[in-house]
């Protein structure tokens, strides 16, 4: 049986550390990729296309992100659609970041005065010039602060891809665990390094929060 | 392909897996939110030290997933002596967690109340108990109740984590279900369609009890 030192645990939980890492900026860069595609189609004001976005929403927001796992990895699947964990994982991960970044993004394009809309269009600029130079460089000084945050659930979001068996943080804290036998060391290390990933980016959240004295 | 008849001989077990869930959801809120309450008025009142324990815990747990806090309380406590079944881990684990979310949410409600509400009770004649239950606590949950129904959800939706360490819940339903008849696909979208109503319940379930206790606007 191979003896592990504590520097043994936490080396091997950083290496796989790297993955969560990974992993969430994945989810994030697609997510934000998808959100922002959906909160353009929602700003046509189309009926049918701004109900689609809607069911959207409540649909990845009112289910467990495990359950959209198992789906996209056991379900597709079985449907006859090989997929890794890996991309399980960052097709629930992005789906399930993108339907909260537009719910969060809508507030922020909803508090701009209807105002500007209205400015665009008597200057003459059509609906995409007015998204790009109008509208989204306003929401977006709105939206940093509460998106940062967010990026703080889609991390924590991540540990759950352990259980499709991707190696990540978690996995490695089970897979370490069963080696070593030793969960309380184990799971303590595995929390602190999620923390020293979140703690971060819930204080710099709260910095912006207070540099751009958005009211929330 | 999909063939949801399949499920049919298994309805007893999403039953079960159901009521599971909703039992472990009830529970929890209730607890949940009563830890979140009491740690908020620390927060807010208590004296320095003790403000300085909560926002650690607070921090600690928001920082953290939850599958992680699970396995800490689960396989974690019993290797120093503190054995529980999977049924109080999870029971333990939900409530931390709400409680944490919580915290931070009715906090912000407290911090909302005029501090002419405080000296009009303290010129009636109430002591600090007194405010707190008759003065300050319906207005500051109305005005976070939104945030907190959510939160509520999210945690229930979470609670499909819980599976993992064998508590028999609607997820461990839907797991056990698809190993018997490999339709995982229909397995998995019933057992996500049932947790979409489960969640529009709740916050049926939260309006009707808001629209109770928030009602003492209306002048009788």
């Amino acid at each position: 049986m191979i003896e592990f030192s504590n520097w043994d645990i936490v080396r091997n939980l950083l290496f796989a550390t790297q993955w969560t890492v990974l992993l969430s900026l994945a989810a994030f860069v697609c997510g934000s990729s998808v959100a922002l595609c959906l909160s353009a189609i929602r700003l046509t004001r189309n009926p049918v296309m701004v109900r689609f976005v809607k069911v959207y929403i409540e649909l990845f927001q009112g289910t467990p992100l495990l359950m959209q796992m198992f789906l996209c990895f056991f379900g597709l699947s079985m449907m006859g659609y090989e997929i890794s964990a890996w991309g399980a994982a960052i097709l629930s991960l992005t789906l399930f970041t993108s339907a909260f970044l537009v719910e969060i993004w809508r507030g922020c394009i909803d508090t701009l005065p209807k105002g500007q809309w209205e400015a665009s269009r008597v200057l003459g600029m059509n609906f995409l010039q007015t998204l790009r130079f109008i509208i989204l460089p306003q929401a977006m000084r709105v939206a940093f602060a509460p998106t940062v945050g967010f990026s703080v659930q889609v991390v924590k979001g991540t540990a759950l891809a352990s259980v499709i068996g991707f190696v990540e943080l978690t996995k490695a804290g089970t897979m370490l665990n069963n080696a070593t036998f030793e969960p309380f060391k184990v799971f303590i290390f595995v929390a602190l390094i999620y923390f020293a990933l979140c703690y971060p980016l819930s204080l710099f959240s709260q910095f912006l929060e207070k540099k751009y004295h958005v009211a929330r | 392909m999909l063939n949801f008849s399949d499920l049919l001989p298994y309805t007893d077990v999403f039953l079960g897996g159901l009521l599971t869930t909703i039992e472990l959801t009830v529970l929890t809120t209730f607890l949940g939110v009563m830890v979140g309450t009491l740690c908020a008025s620390i927060r807010q009142y208590g004296s320095k030290a003790s403000r300085r324990v909560v926002a650690a815990y607070v921090e600690l747990i928001r920082n953290t997933p939850f599958i992680v806090q699970l396995f800490f309380i689960f396989f974690g406590l019993p290797s120093i002596g503190f054995l529980l079944t999977p049924w109080q881990a999870s029971i333990i684990a939900l409530t931390i967690n709400l409680g944490a979310y919580s915290t931070e949410i009715i906090r912000a409600g407290l911090s909302n109340i005029p501090k002419g509400q405080w000296e009009a009770a303290k010129v009636l004649g109430m002591n600090f108990r007194q405010t707190l239950m008759r003065v300050v606590f319906t207005p500051a949950f109305e005005k976070i109740y939104p945030a907190l129904t959510s939160q509520c959800i999210i945690v229930m939706l979470g609670s499909a984590v819980l599976s993992q360490i064998s508590v028999q819940d609607l997820t461990y339903a839907a797991n056990l279900v698809q190993s018997r008849n490999f339709r995982a696909f229909e397995s998995y979208v019933i057992t996500a369609l049932m947790y979409l109503g489960l969640a529009m319940l709740m916050r049926y379930a939260f309006s009707l009890i808001g629209k109770r206790v928030f009602a003492y606007r209306e002048v009788r």
